[in-house]
């Protein structure tokens, strides 16, 4: 199972540090999983011009490349001015339009204040219903105070991000026996 | 009667029922079933040869397309096309399509015109805009000008076609002043068509132009594409052409087999690898299995269902011409063999008879 974690701002270090646990997470819970972290902030993505996204080069051809080549992705995020940063809806503008079709996409947001709470729900979450995700429902809503220097302090957190990396694995798994055994009832 | 000078124009008489054409992108992809690839030389080897076996089974078209990526053979495809009028007699030649947006219209015309003369009247153009677009790059134009450099390579070429002496200036290529294009094609014209993807507002423009449309789709309900058709000719209608008079083509997936079980067995793994390789995306099982669905625009399956289904799209467009495409993903030259044989004796006959007015 591949599984990309997709850090999706080049601003501040909350996300990041989320997904640094997040990774760790995956990878204590399942050593076997494949796992790539992108943070957006170690590449230079160019924006959208409409192109497949096989024809861009660099970066930008890396990085939709392996989001692509993901069985499951989870997608770090901060909101900003109650919507996601640029960089990560520029990531979805370089895809396909059914980019996520058989991919399990879960997630987990950062933001300065609870005001923000659903915008995951509302916002990031008809995207990726657009874009055919098979979507892990709850998601793990990460607060400003629940980081101190760079790292984690809400144990609860901590906790709820297992939860996350869990739910994601044992989603993608189900889903590829779904799959299976919708591909099994056609016989070719 | 204009109407029909302008059908006759366009080489159609309807009279003589549907015509059944081949269309190939040039695909140069692995056998999905073994994994292995034949050589550039076979490919174009074995194109030509479609084209002559094509002709043999009374097919009446045969074109082949330009992309400029890996995994495709036929990027100077007026060259693959120039051997084709040489190797054969009676079928009609042309492109699907030629990529006006970054080659220079009045070289495309010469060398179409060219063609026309090898081949003694029967090419075609037909121009698109890309779905593929590494050519823009490859060729040294502009991905943000896709939509203008069409329109104006278009109008010139379609312009050189009218006149033999253009005078024309543009935006994207330098001015032409009492311009000479030669060779003329043989009647002194030849057809241009609008290659048209998914998008209805592509057809529409033809409309406008009262430019025939070449329509390709990958598969979904026939009636999808019906709503394309009838916003084309209603703006042929607006502007003042009549619609009844102007040639559509429709060109999708083809296969037959004994069975639409084992059509769709013995195309899928083509379809599928050959997507994820070009496009990035494989073609989903799910949607793949709707296509043997009567109503489904995809012509898979067994003889009689593709008969049928066929004439239900001649129903339901009203369309001079069907394209079979199935030759993508590297699909064996004798399974090609067999659908042209099954296209020749079984499907054919049956078409013209039931379009023959």
């Amino acid at each position: 199972m591949k599984i990309v974690g997709l850090s999706g701002s080049i601003v501040g270090s909350k996300t990041r540090t989320a997904m640094d646990y997040t990774m760790e997470s995956l990878k204590r819970q399942y050593p076997e999983a494949e796992t790539t972290l992108i943070d957006l902030a170690d590449y230079q993505v160019q924006f959208s011009d409409g192109r497949n996204y096989l024809d861009y080069d660099g970066d930008t051809k890396y990085v939709t490349e392996t989001i692509m080549d993901a069985d499951a992705i989870i997608i770090g995020t901060p909101i900003f001015q109650a919507s996601i940063p640029a960089t990560l809806k520029n990531i979805f503008d370089l895809l396909p339009v059914d980019a996520f079709r058989d991919k399990v996409v879960g997630m987990l947001a950062t933001a300065g204040s609870a005001k923000h709470y659903l915008i995951l729900e509302q916002h990031l979450k008809s995207i990726l219903g657009y874009m055919k995700a098979q979507i892990v429902q709850t998601y793990v809503f990460i607060e400003e105070v629940d980081f101190h220097r760079k790292e984690i302090v809400n144990h609860d957190v901590l906790a709820r991000i297992d939860r996350l990396v869990e739910d994601t694995v044992v989603l993608t798994e189900t889903y590829q026996e779904i799959k299976q055994k919708k591909e099994d009832q056609y016989d070719f | 009667m204009e109407g029909l000078i302008i059908m006759e124009k366009y080489r159609i008489n309807p009279d003589n029922g549907l015509e059944f054409g081949l269309y190939t992108l040039g695909d140069h992809l692995p056998n999905p079933n073994t994994g292995e690839r034949i050589p550039a030389e076979q490919r174009i080897h074995e194109i030509i040869e479609l084209s002559q076996l094509a002709e043999q089974a009374g097919i009446d078209f045969f074109s082949v397309g330009e992309s400029h990526q890996d995994y495709f053979t036929t990027q100077a495809h007026s060259v693959v096309l120039s051997a084709i009028a040489q190797a054969t007699e009676k079928i009609k030649i042309a492109s699907s399509s030629t990529i006006i947006s970054t080659l220079d219209p009045v070289r495309v015309y010469e060398d179409f015109a060219t063609i026309d003369l090898i081949s003694k009247g029967r090419a075609e153009i037909v121009a698109g805009r890309a779905s593929r677009v590494g050519n823009f790059e490859l060729l040294g134009y502009n991905l943000r000008d896709y939509e203008e450099l069409y329109d104006e390579k278009f109008e010139l070429l379609r312009k050189i076609n009218e006149e033999e002496v253009v005078n024309w200036s543009g935006k994207y290529r330098a001015p032409l002043k009492d311009a000479h294009v030669l060779p003329r094609p043989k009647n002194g014209w030849m057809p241009i068509w609008r290659a048209v993807g998914g998008s209805p507002t592509s057809a529409v423009k033809a409309g406008y132009a009262g430019v025939p449309i070449f329509m390709a789709h990958l598969g979904g309900p026939a009636t999808v594409f019906k709503r394309t058709v009838d916003a084309y000719r209603e703006a042929a209608s607006m502007n003042g052409y009549d619609p009844e008079q102007l040639p559509i083509a429709t060109a999708g997936f083809f296969y037959a087999a004994e069975t639409s079980q084992q059509a769709l067995k013995e195309l899928y793994p083509h379809i599928n690898e050959g997507m994820k390789k070009t496009n990035g995306q494989g073609f989903p099982k799910q949607n793949f299995a709707q296509g043997v669905d009567p109503h489904n625009v995809m012509n898979i399956g067994s003889p009689q269902q593709i008969i049928e289904k066929i004439l239900y799209q001649h129903e339901l467009f009203g369309h001079q011409r069907y394209i079979a495409q199935m030759d993508f993903g590297g699909m064996p030259f004798d399974q090609l063999k067999r659908n042209i044989d099954i296209i020749g004796s079984e499907i054919l006959p049956e078409i013209k008879k039931h379009t023959r007015k």
